[in-house]
């Protein structure tokens, strides 16, 4: 019976954050579970694991995905951007000065995952109107705030690029 | 030392009070470095699950575990039989109310009976998940499959099912003979009814339904612990409370609560479902078994199933108005499902039913009825937004009937200080007046809602109060010096959304320094004296409150170390503008700090505390609805929400507070409820079937701040964070009612709901 759990590790290659990372991952784990567990880049959150809530967003290839919908063994060859790879030894990214100026967090447990989709919302488009805005983050839960300050920092971390 | 006072300090010229610095912990929370209890990785960790019953109401006739205990991988197995018999004193972790510790313990691991579907029969710890769970599948359990009661009213009708036949009603203080599914009935009663009612010009009668919701906080249950040799237990976990977490555990385990040291990891969201444990205790027992640490996370099937949501409710209203628009007489009936154990958050909906208004006559009766449904807990405000949607939906027919503005209904008929809540307390000073005016001067109630733009859609406006007593209790907080002039503030309230600000600029104001010069943290049960949960709405007042006393000590404590150090009386230093002053001596508060270093002289100020005049809270929202007749969908077009906060000590999180508060609340009128099918299963486990409001569901919320302080709390504070969802669910009835003609009386006001409800009144 457990041999037929563990049918045999993969190792993949790929890049995050920027950084050539390599890992032994099982055909049935996910690229959430790779993340938080065997890299321990524990930022990226698990809320659902089933695609609904935009906890575990990265960007996989400048694509915004739901981490716990993608395989590890996919993303060999792949470019990677976690939570943990926006801000840089300057500082802050900007659209988490944004969320931090703004008050656009509570719990913070959404936070990572709306950093990560505002992120890719603003490399695609740099001025969305707030339908555009609402309409994008619609794959992020949040429970705590009830938007308004989320889709204003988005609004300030838009006009804050100067785009 | 007094711990109230007649009248706040001050109440405007505050230095930090009202500003708004970036929270201190929330670089970490936009890195994604902070940890949540999912995020603990111990040495040679085990992974824990739990084996649920798949039948909603069943008598558990034999649990065999060997196949799973040979499984290889596999490091201990529990079930009911490794828990003790704590006994039956009454417990209360959180605002969720009281319970019987042995129905907890029952709860938590079932004891020969299945009381809902997805109660935990079996744990399993194993090296890695998929063995847990391929373990979990090897566990037979022999179930006698019993027929479930799925609502108040077939669990109270003749001939239901029993669910604890042990189980005798509580009437209203006396046990009833025979078995039941009733637990309580609790009954308040002010005045003369029949006498109120007779004086009344006409009658409003009414009924209403709400299904059970969940808070439905992002991060997932999960609890951690190791157990060490030596009989001392770590636990890791997420709850809105370390400290309740440990005295359940302590009860339910027969441990002492010396034994248990539980961490303060950050929290992803509570809103009352955290107060209380589910995984904590069976990964302790997993732990002692195996000798390794375990950890459990629930998965978001399992938080929905068997976490508890709110109560779903029946609830009777009858009003008895002049023509003059004076409510003379109420009645309400309230009835609430426990879910499968009793204890719920019945009293709390029958104080809070009808205290918007200043009432001469008046009587809530609660029930409390067991149902094959998940144990319920509490949800933000818990019971009060169900109790108060009936009543304040019953209002605006009132209004309607009297053809008047039902703020100004709201404004006659206001409950203010002095007048009588339904339990016989006077309500002390709150807002009831000027936030009812906040709404009726807005921009948004005096400017007509624009017609629609299309013919198959309609649009209303309404508006309802809301009322919530908010809460005290216990608070501690140590404010220690440092060389440097900083301070590092430790205090026990576990930080669900910013609180550990709130609290440092209320020492800071009292300091008079930088709030970014306080380091707040929130150490671990062993660490820090004891202080109740984050619940209630009580921490930025009690552990503010806290915390503020801690900075008087602390200036008392340097003004007596620098008169030894100037050689001068104490009683001649004054303090004023952050600078410590006697003759030619002179410091600022950072000078002093060094100062005093120098002269190995340590400053710790400390306070534990229990205030007990929170002052209530009072929210009043208007909305703008638009109703597609077509599918039955409900957009909000515009939202006001105001809200008496007495004073705002950290403004973006008051308002933060008041436009989540508001949104969870649409939620629940408009999309939230627990499906079940006619077995007492859940049809709707998923975020994506569970539907909580997205970015594109709701508009901005305009939140309207209201101060009237509070004079038991020095800077005014009154807690925030629990009535904003109170008015949601009728003031959007109401303004549904003004769109369409048709009064809904069951939440979620969903668009199947909508269009029956067109269908129906087309026939008619």
């Amino acid at each position: 019976m457990v041999a037929e759990l563990v049918t045999g590790k993969t190792l993949v290659s790929t890049t995050i954050n920027g950084e050539p990372v390599e890992f032994m991952c099982e055909p049935r784990e996910s690229l959430l579970e790779v993340l938080r567990d065997t890299l321990r880049l524990t930022g990226s959150k698990e809320g659902c694991n089933n695609g609904n809530c935009g906890a575990c967003s990265v960007i996989l290839d400048g694509r915004l995905v739901n981490s716990c919908c993608v395989l590890g063994i996919e993303i060999a060859g792949s470019e990677v951007t976690t939570i943990e790879g926006l801000a840089t030894a300057d500082g802050l990214h900007s659209v988490q000065e944004a969320f931090l100026e703004g008050a656009a967090l509570q719990c913070g447990i959404c936070t990572p995952g709306f950093i990560v989709a505002t992120k890719a919302l603003l490399d695609k488009n740099p001025n969305p109107t707030e339908t555009e805005i609402r309409y994008w983050l619609a794959g992020n839960l949040c429970r705590c705030t009830g938007y308004d300050k989320i889709v204003r920092a988005v609004q300030q971390a838009a006009s804050g690029t100067g785009t | 030392m007094a711990v109230t006072r007649d009248e706040p300090i001050k109440t405007d010229d505050f230095d930090v009070i009202g500003t708004s610095p970036v929270r201190h912990d929330g670089v970490d929370k936009v890195t994604g470095r902070a940890l949540y209890g999912a995020d603990i990785h111990l040495p040679g960790m085990a992974h824990g699950k739990v084996l649920r019953s798949p039948h909603a109401h069943a008598v558990i006739r034999a649990i065999d575990t060997s196949k799973a205990e040979a499984l290889p991988g596999v490091v201990a197995v529990i079930t009911g039989a490794d828990f003790p018999d704590p006994g039956e004193h009454m417990t209360q972790a959180g605002e969720g109310g009281a319970q019987s510790i042995i129905n907890k313990s029952a709860d938590i691991m079932a004891r020969g009976k299945a009381h809902y579907a997805g109660h935990p029969i079996a744990a399993v710890a194993a090296r890695d998940l998929p063995t847990a769970e391929a373990a979990l599948a090897l566990i037979e359990v022999d179930y006698e499959v019993l027929p479930p009661v799925m609502s108040a009213e077939a669990a109270m009708a003749a001939g239901a099912p029993i669910i604890m036949p042990d189980l005798r009603t509580d009437e209203d203080g006396a046990e009833l003979d025979g078995e039941t599914n009733v637990s309580e009935h609790s009954v308040a009663e002010e005045g003369d009814l029949a006498a109120g009612f007779a004086a009344a010009d006409f009658i409003i009668e009414t009924e209403y339904f709400t299904s059970p919701v969940h808070q439905g906080y992002i991060e997932p249950m999960n609890g951690t612990a190791w157990w060490r040799g030596d009989g001392t237990l770590d636990i890791w976990g997420s709850s809105q409370g370390h400290f309740g977490i440990r005295g359940e555990v302590s009860e339910l385990l027969l441990i002492p609560v010396s034994k248990i040291r539980v961490m303060p990891m950050e929290i992803g969201g509570g809103f009352g479902g955290k107060t209380t444990s589910y995984l904590e205790p069976l990964a302790a027992v997993l732990s002692r078994k195996s000798a390794r640490p375990v950890k459990m996370t629930m998965t978001r099937e399992e938080v929905l199933k068997a976490t508890g949501p709110t109560p779903g409710t029946r609830e009777k209203v009858k009003l008895g108005v002049s023509n003059a628009g004076k409510i003379t007489a109420a009645h309400v009936n309230l009835y609430f499902e426990a879910g499968g154990f009793p204890g719920s958050v019945l009293g709390a909906g029958v104080i809070t039913a009808l205290s918007p208004y200043a009432l001469e006559n008046m009587r809530v009766d609660g029930y409390e009825v067991l149902v094959n449904k998940t144990h319920t807990g509490a949800y933000r405000a818990p019971g009060a937004t169900m109790s108060e949607y009936a009543v304040e939906t019953a209002v605006d027919e009132a209004c309607e009937r009297l053809g008047m503005d039902p703020t100004e209904f709201r404004l006659l008929n206001a409950s203010q200080e002095g007048d009588l809540r339904v339990d016989g307390l006077p309500f002390p000073k709150m807002g009831t007046v000027e936030t009812t005016r906040a709404i009726q001067d807005s921009a948004h109630w005096r400017t007509p809602l624009e017609p629609a733009a299309e013919p198959h859609l309609r649009r209303g406006r309404g508006m309802a109060s809301g009322y919530w007593m908010n809460g005290g209790g216990m608070s501690s907080a140590q404010a220690i010096v440092n060389a440097d002039g900083t301070v590092t503030l430790r205090e026990g309230s576990m930080d669900i959304g910013g609180t550990r600000t709130s609290i440092a600029m209320q020492l800071a104001e009292t300091l008079g320094i930088d709030v970014l010069d306080v380091i707040p943290v929130v150490p671990d049960t062993d660490s820090i004296a004891f202080t109740g949960v984050t619940g209630g709405s009580r921490t930025t007042y009690a552990t503010g409150m806290a915390a503020q006393l801690a900075a008087e000590d602390v200036l008392r404590q340097m003004v007596a170390g620098l008169a030894e150090v100037w050689g001068v009386a104490a009683d001649d230093i004054a303090y004023e503008n952050s600078t410590f002053a006697a003759g030619d001596n002179a410091a600022s508060f950072k000078e002093a700090a060094a100062l005093l270093d120098d002269a190995d002289i340590l400053v710790t100020g400390k306070t534990s505390i229990a205030p007990t005049r929170p002052g209530p809270a009072i929210a009043v929202h208007a909305a703008d609805v638009e109703v597609d007749i077509e599918t039955g969908k409900v957009q909000i077009l515009r939202y006001t929400a105001a809200q008496d906060v007495g004073t705002a000590i950290y403004p973006p999180y008051v308002e933060g507070q008041i436009q989540g508060g508001a949104v969870q609340g649409i939620g629940w009128a408009l999309n939230e409820e627990y499906w079940y099918d006619d077995d007492g299963l859940l049809r709707n486990s998923t975020l994506l079937d569970y539907r909580m409001p997205t970015a594109p569901d709701v508009p901005m919320i305009d939140a309207v701040i209201v101060e009237v302080p509070n004079p038991g709390h020095p800077y005014g504070v009154r807690g925030v964070g629990e009535a904003p969802i109170v008015p949601p669910p009728a003031a959007i009835a109401n303004a549904i009612y003004d769109a369409i003609g048709i009064r809904l009386r069951t939440l979620p006001m969903s668009p199947p709901r909508i269009i029956a409800a067109l269908a129906n009144n087309t026939k008619e």
